[in-house]
């Protein structure tokens, strides 16, 4: 089996090959990527220590807070750090659509399918 | 060796003579391991989230479990959770410098970030092991949860009014005060086998004597609660730990690689974002981990 590292002239690696300045524009980009996740996850704790109280409409409305701040953070990571904004389309959604699609349904179904098995012994 | 048969060209490699998404083969695979490995944890979260649902009125609040910190007493709710998730999202900002210096040919650089990669994730691991020798050693002032024998036939359960603060031989914990409180306000009683209710007085005696403490957590029972609590705790993160521990792995090889000038010769090294694919994607599942199972 051909390994393609051993690709002579590997193209696709070798196009990602950038300039000092370029590298200093990405530099610079990562470390405002890094102070935005920092500051969503600041903002988690903060939130998960300050407002505990479950059960109420308050509650309800931090726990879409703390989803919707984990899906930045998630689409931060995946989209810069993993670079997957920058690939081609087709890669990109190759790896997004089925696992989005998939895990949402499995989450829907498992949450609703949970609330039905409250009642009775167990 | 008359041919080099290992080397084969661009054009050879890819049946149409490009690759279909124009990303090298190592790294679509990579991509598409990554997915799968999602699809797992997404299951195991998924099924948490399950369970939370089913359970959500006697589901432990992570803030009343995780508030130890090394080295002091202090009530530090979510601190060092915190503090690990932060330890992961910096090794991952050092990883993406690797690769950064790595696209510019610059091996020092190279060496010196997966050098901080590697020691960020040992960090992570032994910050790791620390919180679940905690865990599993639990407070010995705190251990309130108690049980109550299985081996009693004549007792099915102690039943809260509202149905779903249950004491039951799985464990399922609240204070034998608090219980005994419940019991006297007429808030909860206890159930024999044969679904009749004892009296007060001898549901407070039966607590009294055969509430049994516990300390600490391991699969069958915990002092935080329902055993899923557990169960889930050790399941999810050791499993997330040990995708770390493979990472860090992972990324001392290939720090050896480039300090030996292996991928100098090879003139890229592309390598370094395969691996820190493996290693972000780390980060990520810990985010949705922290989230999940910490927060919510």
């Amino acid at each position: 089996m051909e390994r393609d590292d051993l690709i002579k002239d590997n193209e696709y690696a070798l196009s990602a090959h950038h300039s000092e300045d370029a590298g200093t524009k990405i530099r610079k980009k990562v470390w405002i990527v890094t102070a935005l996740l920092t500051v969503l996850t600041g903002l988690e704790v903060a939130m998960g220590i300050f407002l505990s109280e479950r059960g109420t409409i308050t509650w309800q409305m931090v726990k879409w807070g703390f989803i919707i701040m984990t899906a930045i953070k998630a689409g931060l990571i995946v989209m810069e750090f993993m670079h997957l904004g920058h690939e081609k389309k087709a890669l990109k959604w190759l790896v997004l659509a089925p696992y989005i699609g998939f895990i949402l349904y499995l989450a829907f179904i498992c949450l609703t399918e949970a609330t039905y098995i409250f009642a009775g012994e167990w | 060796m008359s041919e080099d048969k290992t080397e084969i060209s661009s054009k050879e490699a890819w049946g149409g003579g490009v690759s279909p998404v124009k990303t090298s083969y190592g790294k679509q695979m990579m991509w598409f391991f990554l997915v799968s490995d999602a699809l797992t944890f997404g299951a195991l979260l998924t099924a948490l989230g399950f369970m939370k649902h089913r359970f959500a009125d006697v589901w432990p609040l992570c803030e009343n479990v995780f508030y130890h910190f090394p080295g002091t007493h202090a009530h530090l709710p979510l601190i060092y959770v915190a503090l690990m998730t932060f330890i992961l999202i910096v090794s991952s900002v050092t990883m993406v410098l690797a690769v950064e210096a790595g696209h510019r040919l610059d091996k020092k650089g190279v060496i010196k970030w997966l050098a901080a990669t590697v020691v960020g994730g040992l960090f992570f691991l032994t910050s790791q092991a620390w919180e679940w020798d905690t865990f599993i050693k639990g407070n010995e002032a705190q251990s309130t949860a108690f049980l109550l024998p299985s081996d009693n036939e004549n007792i099915a359960h102690l039943r809260f009014s509202d149905d779903h603060f249950v004491f039951n031989e799985d464990g399922l914990g609240k204070p034998v005060e608090l219980a005994i409180q419940a019991i006297n306000s007429g808030e909860a009683s206890l159930e024999l086998a044969n679904k009749s209710y004892a009296s007060k007085a001898v549901a407070i005696k039966f607590l009294e004597n055969n509430a049994q403490q516990i300390q600490g957590a391991n699969l069958k029972r915990n002092e935080y609660g329902l055993p899923l609590y557990a169960n889930f705790f050790f399941c999810i993160t050791g499993f997330h730990g040990f995708h770390v521990f493979s990472g860090v792995l992972f990324n001392l090889i290939i720090l050896v690689q480039v300090m030996k000038g292996t991928y100098d010769k090879r003139g890229h090294f592309e390598m370094i974002e395969k691996t820190g694919l493996y290693w972000h994607f780390i980060d990520l599942v810990w985010v949705f981990v922290f989230t999940f199972f910490y927060l919510i």
